[in-house]
């Protein structure tokens, strides 16, 4: 199969940035798209040009490092899925993708693909834990957590941080992956002590760091790779209101 | 008996196992707390041990900079574990003890671990669960709300905890917010995007190290007291592995080439259950859960080259190869045996899909028994995987499965305090070579990652720090002068080279050296064939490399090629420590010791002990130093799996 990547080209942050196109020739329909982009590069080096950087680990959907807007989706058309789960079997022969990076203020390009969302990181510095010093936790029984709630808040933890709510929001809003962590935490007795605090903190930080306001369109829960449900922007949204009443 | 060498003492506290960790605790050197903030800690790695370590770090008030490759620290590869990890609480009441998840480990390694690091491990297991509880993992859990548990990779009892099919990444995530609560407090400083290419040596001891700066290109300098590497495993100079495509030996080779001894190199796991190979442009490995060998069968056709579907195959024509070889254990044998037991099948032919190259997993048996509603609970999330990657419904045809490396139990050497060769630099987690010997259990990697992090090398630590105050080095020091010069030195060479082949299709065939040669199963002529194909695979690596772009730059090909000169090296250098060891343990298989059945032949007499190889400069020999072992507490006894 081949197929023509149509595909963002930007220097570094201060680069206008253009789209170039490059075909992309000797694609099995088992690969993976980054796979595809693996071989674009490939060929592009063989060309004396230089390779298209974007940033991937595990490739298996787990790290949250991949990212991209494909024919202007993040992580493609497919629902529940990052960039690397994506296959070349669900593209056409001869097909035109275009590929894009995440696109938001709070994240700058880097180069190319590549984006900085290291604000996700001062966002969870902003309180995105439990203050318990190593060898003072109790026995892991002493608290008991029913299973529901467990569940629960396994359901906010999965969030992997790649930051496709961000690119798929109209406003390019962090809510729901600070939604999610606010969630997780207020959920379990062990976040219970610096619930207040953590909401106020992290939303606040979120605010700092360019990302816009959520106005339920909902893109984030559609885009996102686990399927982390609004929900947990509306239970942000209370433990906010209750921290910065009594915290303020 | 074999000699000791001088260079290898493992500083083993005195006393019964059961008390040498708490005697050496109550008897190590102590840093004052307010002099704490006065030393800096350099932590390479943000994976389960370097994340947890330099958090811990920060907590007691040292100065800690932390450095990952990534964007992020909670991206490091610890974030893709899936199974579970291991701990002695003996919650489910069924007879495990510290005692068991010690004797387990000693025996599961093949009697190639030291018993006391073994021991502290099972020790500390139990305190892990706790400080992941609190802070906020949450772990799966029974009705009533207690801690649920199950039994792993073979194991006799329900030791593992688990957060549904993602317990590495709660588990990370757990230690990144500990992390990241101290980078709020300003005690850790986070450098993320960066790569260690050096670490710098002021009169013996180490003092710091030399980064890239993968955003910019830009080479920094970093000084301080102490530097600790977590930098993962190898298992990606095969290519083809289960690890993340930017795992890598460079940190750890860097150190190696510094004067740091690595050891038992050889000792890599293969894991039975990955989905096999698709086609050549494949960029790695998926493992599937080992829970799915509960329930599946394994087989291959008995007929060579049988391409029928696997439906029209019939019962009496089909070869339940693990079952008929190892009837106690069937599917559920150890990694090792399975997978070099599918490998066998598929190298005689018998292999299955379209590149032959897979073998049956099958589920119909327990689908009849049990129903699909119950298989669906237990395995949906994998078979839905599964489905997804190969288009292929497992409810409907069996899985195709493969083995694939996934873990290296050899590494830098490091003493009962983590401390390496190399006086205040230290190896935590898979980067190390300490706690498994030539075979890791499953869901015991996650443990030692948090063990060694968590606890050991924050107690260890000053008892070093106290004997070496602050002095005030800076990297305007020449020994960072030098090193700088020397990591330039080698950029510009892979950028000057110009060749016509990337560093992939280099790499592409250095995995297949290492697989066909150093992989499952090894044997003499093969290896040396493996070290001269290497070796002049890496003249031509000189020769004929093509690098691209500049490095004042984001240039990933760059990255990829500093690497790939390391698994060169790396590679040779495992073939000859399989060379050296002439006996089979755990994973390291060596054709011409084995049982009649087919079964690892360790040879106690000569074997029983490290392997730890020293530098000796470019184009020279390296030296092998060896560290007997001693069991007084495990006897030493030939696994059997029959
Ligand atoms: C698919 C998969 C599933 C697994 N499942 C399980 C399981 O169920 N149970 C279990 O116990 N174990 C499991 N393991 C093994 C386990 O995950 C690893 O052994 C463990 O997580 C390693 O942790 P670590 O902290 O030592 O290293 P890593 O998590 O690999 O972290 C390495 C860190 O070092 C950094 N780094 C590397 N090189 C450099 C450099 N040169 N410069 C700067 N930074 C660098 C990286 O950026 C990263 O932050 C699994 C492994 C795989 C691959
Ligand atoms: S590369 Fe890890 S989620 Fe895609």
């Amino acid at each position: 199969m081949k197929v023509q990547v149509k595909v963002w080209r930007q220097k570094n942050a201060d680069d206008p940035g253009r789209f170039e196109t490059y075909p992309v020739e000797g694609i099995i329909p088992e690969m993976s798209f980054l796979e595809m982009l693996d071989l674009m590069n490939e060929q592009l080096l063989k060309r004396g040009e230089s390779p298209v950087e974007f940033d991937s680990d595990c490739r298996e959907g787990i790290c949250g490092t991949c990212g991209l807007v494909i024919n202007g989706m993040a992580h493609g058309p497919k629902c529940a899925c990052t960039t690397c789960e994506l296959r070349m079997r669900d593209y056409q022969d001869g097909e035109t993708i275009t590929v894009e990076p995440f696109r938001a203020q709070g994240f700058p390009v880097i180069k190319d693909l590549v984006v900085d969302r290291s604000a996700f990181d001062r966002i969870i510095s902003a309180g995105g834990y439990t203050s318990v010093n190593t060898g003072s936790a109790p026995d892991a029984n002493v608290l008991l957590i029913p299973k529901d709630t467990a569940e629960k808040a396994m359901d906010a933890a999965v969030c992997i941080g790649c930051g496709a709510c961000v690119a798929a929001c109209p406003n390019a809003s962090a809510s729901l992956f600070v939604g999610a962590k606010i969630s997780q935490f207020s959920l379990l007795p062990q976040g219970e002590a610096e619930r207040k605090r953590r909401a106020v903190r992290m939303v606040e930080q979120m605010d700092r760091e360019g990302f816009g306001n959520c106005s339920n369109h909902a893109e984030c829960e559609a885009a996102c790779p686990k399927s982390i449900s609004i929900e947990n922007i509306a239970r942000m949204r209370r433990e906010y209101m209750k921290g910065a009443l009594t915290e303020a | 008996m074999i000699a000791k060498s001088p260079l290898l003492d493992a500083k083993i506290p005195d006393g019964p196992i059961q008390e040498k960790w708490a005697n050496h605790k109550a008897s190590i050197g102590l840093v004052n707390p307010a002099n704490k903030r006065k030393y800096t800690i350099i932590v390479v790695g943000t994976g389960l041990a370097g994340g947890a370590a330099a958090a811990t770090m920060g907590e007691l008030g040292y100065n800690v900079l932390n450095f990952c490759i990534q964007d992020s620290p909670r991206r490091a590869h610890s974030v893709a574990a899936q199974g579970g990890i291991n701990a002695a609480k003996n919650y489910q009441n069924d007879g495990d003890s510290v005692w068991r998840l010690f004797y387990d480990t000693v025996k599961g390694g093949d009697y190639r671990a030291r018993e006391a690091n073994v021991y502290r491990l099972a020790e500390l297991s139990a305190n892990i669960i706790d400080q992941s509880v609190a802070a906020g993992v949450p772990f799966a859990r029974e009705y009533g709300g207690t801690l649920a548990n199950r039994s792993f990779g073979g194991a006799q009892v329900s030791r593992t905890f688990y957060a549904r099919g993602q317990t590495g990444q709660q588990l990370l995530l757990g230690a990144y917010s500990a992390l990241m609560r101290q980078v709020d407090a300003g005690r850790v400083k986070l450098f993320a995007r960066r790569e260690m290419l050096d670490v710098v040596l002021v009169e013996g001891r180490a003092r710091g190290i030399v980064c890239r700066n993968l955003a910019t290109g830009e080479i920094e300098t970093y000084a301080a007291d102490a530097v600790c590497i977590a930098t993962g495993g190898y298992s990606t100079v095969y290519f083809l592995s289960t690890n993340a495509v930017n795992c890598n030996a460079t940190a750890a080779w860097r150190c190696y080439k510094k004067g740091a001894l690595f050891a038992n190199p050889c000792f890599t796991q293969i894991h039975p259950t990955c989905l096999p190979q698709a086609g050549e442009g494949q960029s790695k490995l998926t493992l599937m859960s080992e829970s799915l060998r509960n329930d599946g069968r394994v087989w291959v056709p008995k007929k060579k080259g049988d391409k029928r579907p696997p439906q029209e195959i019939p019962e009496d024509e089909r070869d339940y190869f693990l079952e008929r070889k190892y009837p106690a254990f069937g599917n559920l044998a150890p990694r090792d045996i399975s997978s070099r037991a599918a490998k066998e099948a598929c190298d005689a032919g018998y292999g299955v899909g379209p590149t032959g190259f897979s073998v049956y997993l099958d589920f119909a048996e327990a689908i009849g028994r049990l129903g699909e509603s119950v298989i669906r609970e237990r395995y949906g999330n994998l078979f839905a995987m599964y489905h997804e990657i190969t288009d292929e419904n497992p409810f409907k045809q069996p899985m195709r499965i493969y083995p694939a490396p996934h873990y290296t139990m050899g590494g830098i050497w490091v003493d009962y305090n983590l401390m390496t060769t190399i006086p205040g630099l230290y190896a935590l987690g898979e980067a190390n070579f300490s706690d498994h010997g030539a075979n890791r259990l499953g869901a015991s990697a996650l443990m030692q990652g948090l063990a060694d992090g968590y606890f050991v090398i924050p107690a260890t630590i000053s008892d070093f720090l106290a004997e070496h105050r602050p002095d005030g080095l800076t990297t305007n020091h020449d020994a960072f002068t030098e090193s700088v010069k020397a990591v330039q030195e080698q950029v510009k060479q892979l950028l000057g080279v110009n060749g016509s082949k990337t560093v992939r299709e280099f790499h592409v065939e250095l995995g297949r050296i290492m697989w066909e040669k150093v992989g499952m199963a090894r044997n003499e002529p093969g290896l040396k064939e493996a070290i001269s194909d290497i070796q002049a695979l890496r003249d031509e690596y000189w020769k004929n490399v093509r690098v691209g772009g500049v490095n004042e730059d984001m240039n990933k090909s760059l990255e990829f090629a500093g690497r790939m000169a390391d698994f060169l090296d790396l590679g040779e250098l495992m073939a000859q420590d399989a060379l050296e060891r002439a006996e089979s343990c755990g994973g390291h298989f060596r054709e011409e010791y084995q049982t009649e059945d087919g079964e690892a032949l360790r040879e106690d007499d000569k074997f029983c002990h490290v392997t730890a190889w020293e530098y000796k400069g470019e184009g020279q020999a390296p030296e092998a130093h060896l560290e007997p072992l001693e069991f007084e507490n495990v006897k030493l006894t030939q696994r059997s799996y029959k």
